[in-house]
């Protein structure tokens, strides 16, 4: 966010808030096994950060809301904290 | 105008993401899937009033819109972007800018139901080709949970509070829906998150693609100022319409339509113990202000039955 240009138009970028991945205490993990694709989790995501590709997360702005986990149909997204994350 | 999921998720993202919305907010979803809406060879302009979404995407010098972006008081972001607007139709008519750019501005309840009220009331009487989407959270969220009008009666708020001598706010929710309606502009709605967000999506669409002005109102919860977990937003939204406190509806040229009647209309307890600030309400002795609750909701939603035969 620092390395943006010095510009008198703003122009839209990812993290205008900072890293607000810092937020979180618990990350959604998607098992690729159990996704099903539905793209559910995507279109909910109030931060956008599912990518409907492949479904990666990026958790540089997740906040951990835990509502794609909560309404997976396929069960396919855990919440895990973050302290026991490797 | 179907809903075509598929086609719906090629459509790129017009709200960034790392915004300073909170964990779990339903205003991004709102903002999102109202985005999606416009045809990606559409640009837009977007005009907020202030409220929790403007202060959270917008700090200076960055933005999370990647459409043209507007920061308007509380009292009148509708008269800004009618402004624009006006602008924009004197500008495509000399040929001085492109015709194909559509006219949104987006408040809370607070910059809405309250403050910007006159302005939006004014905006929909001129009937401008608009839209205007309210992001219903019942309260002023952005400044501390204090009460608005379209916080609904005996919920908690910090100027609403709850004790001894009071039982949350004693006075009734305003139905904005169905007073922009009586403005007969050519649509008015009221929706919020079900299933794949279908209705919503439909909604919007209509509401941009429809000459004239157009009003949108989406019940958007707050986990900090509703109390509950950030999760469960989805079974809260199911809920409010599951049990006809927030039906889904429009009002398209003085024509009203219910889109979803539930079948088994579930009692208010439903939709109220899914929430801390009504949590009051549940304690002994507090019995007869649920019952009231519900002979409101129900008187509503048999109003609006009669409105929509």
């Amino acid at each position: 966010m620092n390395n943006l240009p010095i510009n008198p138009l703003s122009c839209a970028t990812e993290g205008a808030g900072g890293p607000t991945g810092t937020w979180r205490s618990h990350r959604p993990v998607i098992d690729p096994a159990k996704c099903t694709g539905c793209l559910l989790c995507w279109i909910w995501c109030p931060e956008g950060v599912i990518a409907k590709e492949d479904r990666s997360i990026n958790y540089d702005y997740c906040k951990g809301c835990g509502l794609c986990a909560k309404e997976c149909p396929a069960h396919a997204i855990t919440m895990i904290k973050e302290a026991d994350h490797e | 105008m179907a809903y075509n999921f598929k086609e719906v998720m090629n459509r790129p993202d017009r709200l960034a993401s790392g915004h300073r919305m909170c964990a779990g907010c339903g205003a991004p979803i709102a903002v999102r899937a109202v985005l999606k809406a416009i045809k990606p060879e559409d640009h837009a302009v977007i005009c907020s009033a202030t409220c929790c979404l403007e202060v959270s995407t917008c700090m200076y010098p960055y933005t999370s819109w990647k459409d043209s972006f507007i920061h308007s008081a509380f009292e009148n972001a509708g008269a800004t972007i009618c402004g624009v607007e006006a602008a924009h139709r004197s500008l495509a008519a000399q040929g001085k800018a492109p015709q194909n750019y559509k006219f949104l501005a987006f408040g809370g309840d607070g910059g809405t139901y309250d403050i910007g009220f006159q302005s939006l009331s004014g905006a929909m009487e001129r009937n401008q080709d608009m839209v205007y989407v309210c992001y219903d959270n019942g309260a002023y969220m952005n400044t501390g949970i204090q009460r608005s009008s379209a916080t609904p009666k005996y919920a908690d708020t910090t100027t609403s509070a709850t004790g001894k001598a009071s039982a949350g706010k004693q006075q009734n929710r305003k139905d904005l829906t169905e007073i922009i309606a009586a403005h007969h502009v050519p649509y008015a709605a009221q929706t919020t998150f079900i299933g794949n967000l279908k209705d919503l999506y439909e909604k919007a669409e209509k509401a941009i693609y429809t000459p004239g002005a157009a009003f949108l109102n989406v019940m958007a919860p707050c986990p900090r100022g509703w109390r509950y977990e950030t999760e469960d937003i989805m079974e809260i939204c199911k809920m409010a319409v599951e049990t006809c406190y927030w039906p889904l509806y429009e009002v398209e040229n003085d024509v009203w339509k219910i889109n979803y009647e539930p079948k088994n209309k579930r009692p208010i307890e439903d939709f109220l113990k899914t929430q801390g600030r009504f949590k009051h309400l549940f304690k002994k002795g507090n019995e007869e202000l649920i019952a009231e609750i519900q002979r409101d909701v129900d008187a509503r939603w048999e109003l609006l039955l009669k409105k929509a035969k």
